[in-house]
């Protein structure tokens, strides 16, 4: 069976890139990755549920769903106003602003943690405005949520924004010419277009935040049961030398982002066919 | 293929970065809304509104905070010992770390978008998977691979050979962490190049590597450069993964980002901000940087589009 599906191809090089790339992508990614799953292997499986399953770890899971689904979910509400605002509307710094969209992917996370923690402990910019609602943001699952906001706030931007740029405008000129109402033309023209985007920028910004490490310590105080999100537990495993503690919730979170990764690749199929009858 | 695929490079699973590389579409006169004035207005309100708390004041504070106690602290942060091997270690993380990642980008993009053979999706996949584990699992399975507890842990202490808790394993990790991000810019670029210009220098006979140096690198060279600031402000900013096999000696393998951890964790919070700073510019040079390669790739494609009529390089 050849590998290669179109011999046709005049241009050299397939066998020596392929095998290169094969063996760095091994080398760098694949063997390192597989020691997780053998070192499951050393642990009988009653352990492994043990130190998977805790009371700890499932507070650790809930925590970390939850403030993930609550941090996308908004992102995915404002990620949409901010991707059309980009798109449909011009207003001076517009260029700035859409620069500024990525800045949680190139500021580092430790940076986005303390600057986070700072504004919204009690006596912060923000937070001391919160406080006198009696709302309490730094070292609460609040806190958790506003950092995962934060760095998930360029996915749904991105991925909606190319969508939007691609509208064809007359459909929602036809949809208000035979009548529609403005939300009619939004909730029936414009939203079912822009679902697939919508959904996989979500997914994205999920993924991310399940996995964030950095930018949630900080701000988090965690504390035991209440605020410590999977990836913290995993670093509390390997601070006591506890390697199998910390590679059964590993596997647990490494099944998580693998489902997810499964979903947003086939949403993106689904999402293609959509855009391209 | 209809038309709105020709104007738009295939898209990449997975990967945002990528989007933003073709974002370059047609901007047509706003004029959305055009019944409800009000509602323009609203929605602008809207999204700047949550922009600037959850971007702008956070940006703003790094600074303002670095700078409470004066220029002298401020400088005392910057200038100390330790801060300076910080920088210089992370320099050189990222010194080993994106070459590496850029060689390697360039050989996978070649076979992933020169040809068409089976198993392609899922080494695109494959590629993809730093970018799903969190940080913290990237550092976990070189402490599992390398550690003492491990089956080569014994062979690298008999042989004096030090990778964790020492500037190989800060290396190592950061070229994990960083894998995916040069061959997922370059991919969409050399897909939307197509074959044509490379087979007709293979025609005229030019050597596969004249081709490569004449043809293929000018034409990807933006993205290349583009993929080549991502993967940078990665390697220099990332912590998590960092943390887990830094082992925190300070002087001697603390980088930046961790330096930052630890001056805040001692309460000396106007010098965390301090050197915070530093990342939080490099974060802005590297915006500043990528919007403008941005601009350069839209009227590359724009100019290639008006010399041949029409959208240069038609997907394969």
């Amino acid at each position: 069976m050849p590998l290669l599906l179109k011999r046709r191809t005049v241009i050299p090089g397939f066998g020596l890139t392929f095998g290169l790339t094969m063996f760095y992508l091994s080398l760098v990614v694949l063997i390192p990755l597989s020691t997780v799953f053998l070192k499951t292997f050393s642990s009988t499986w009653p352990e492994f549920c043990d130190a998977a399953f805790s009371p700890q770890a499932l507070a650790a899971y809930k925590l970390s769903l939850g403030a993930s689904t609550v941090g996308a979910l908004v992102n995915a509400v404002f990620g949409l106003v901010v991707a059309w605002v980009l798109v449909r509307c011009r207003f001076p710094g517009a260029s700035v602003v859409d620069a500024l969209v990525d800045l949680p992917f190139a500021l580092p996370t430790a940076v986005a943690g303390i600057a986070l923690t700072t504004i919204y402990s009690k006596n912060g910019w923000i937070g001391s405005l919160l406080s006198r609602f009696g709302i309490e943001a730094a070292f609460t699952p609040l806190g958790v949520t506003i950092a995962l906001i934060f760095i998930g706030i360029p996915f749904v931007v991105r991925t909606v924004q190319p969508v939007i740029q691609e509208l064809d405008r007359e459909y929602e000129d036809a949809a208000a010419s035979l009548g529609a109402s403005r939300w009619q033309t939004f909730a029936k023209v414009i939203l079912p277009t822009l679902w697939p985007a919508l959904l996989t920028g979500f997914a994205l910004a999920f993924a991310r935040a399940l996995g964030e490490y950095g930018s949630v310590v900080f701000i988090s105080g965690n504390i035991p049961l209440k605020t410590e999100i999977a990836p913290l537990l995993i670093m509390k495993h390997l601070e006591e030398y506890d390697y199998e503690g910390a590679t059964a919730v590993a596997v647990v979170m490494l099944a998580m982002s693998f489902a997810l990764l499964l979903a947003i690749n086939l949403l993106q199929r689904w999402s293609r066919r959509w855009q391209s009858p | 293929m209809n038309d709105s695929d020709m104007q738009r490079p295939p898209t990449v699973p997975g990967h945002p970065w990528g989007v933003a590389l073709r974002t370059f579409a047609r901007r047509r006169g706003a004029v959305v809304l055009r019944s409800w004035p009000w509602g323009r207005w609203i929605l602008i309100a809207m999204a700047l509104t949550f922009l600037a708390v959850f971007l702008v004041v956070p940006l703003v504070a790094v600074f303002v905070e670095a700078m409470k106690k004066g220029w002298a602290v401020y400088w005392a942060a910057v200038s100390e010992p330790a801060a300076w091997s910080a920088v210089k270690l992370t320099l050189l993380v990222a010194a080993i770390a994106v070459p590496l990642n850029l060689a390697f980008g360039i050989v996978a993009s070649w076979c992933i978008a020169k040809f068409e053979f089976r198993g392609r999706n899922i080494l695109l996949a494959l590629i993809d998977i730093p970018f799903s584990v969190s940080p913290v699992i990237s550092g976990l399975i070189f402490v599992l691979l390398f550690g003492a507890q491990s089956r080569l842990g014994p062979w690298l202490a008999a042989h004096d050979i030090k990778l964790l808790f020492a500037v190989p394993g800060i290396v190592l990790v950061t070229v994990f962490v960083t894998f995916p991000f040069v061959v997922r810019e370059l991919i969409p670029v050399m897909e939307a190049q197509g074959r044509e210009e490379e087979e007709t220098a293979l025609s005229l006979g030019a050597s596969g590597w004249q081709t490569f140096l004449r043809v293929t690198l000018p034409n990807v060279k933006w993205g290349l450069l583009y993929g080549v600031i991502l993967c940078n402000a990665r390697a220099m900013g990332e912590f998590g993964a960092v943390s887990v096999v830094s082992g925190h000696i300070r002087g001697e393998t603390n980088t930046l980002p961790l330096h930052v951890e630890i001056l805040y964790n001692e309460y000396q919070f106007a010098a965390a901000f301090a050197v915070a700073s530093l990342l939080a510019l490099l974060a802005l040079v590297t915006l500043v940087l990528k919007k403008s390669l941005e601009w350069k790739v839209r009227r590359a494609l724009r100019a290639g589009q008006e010399r041949e009529g029409g959208p240069s390089g038609v997907p394969a």
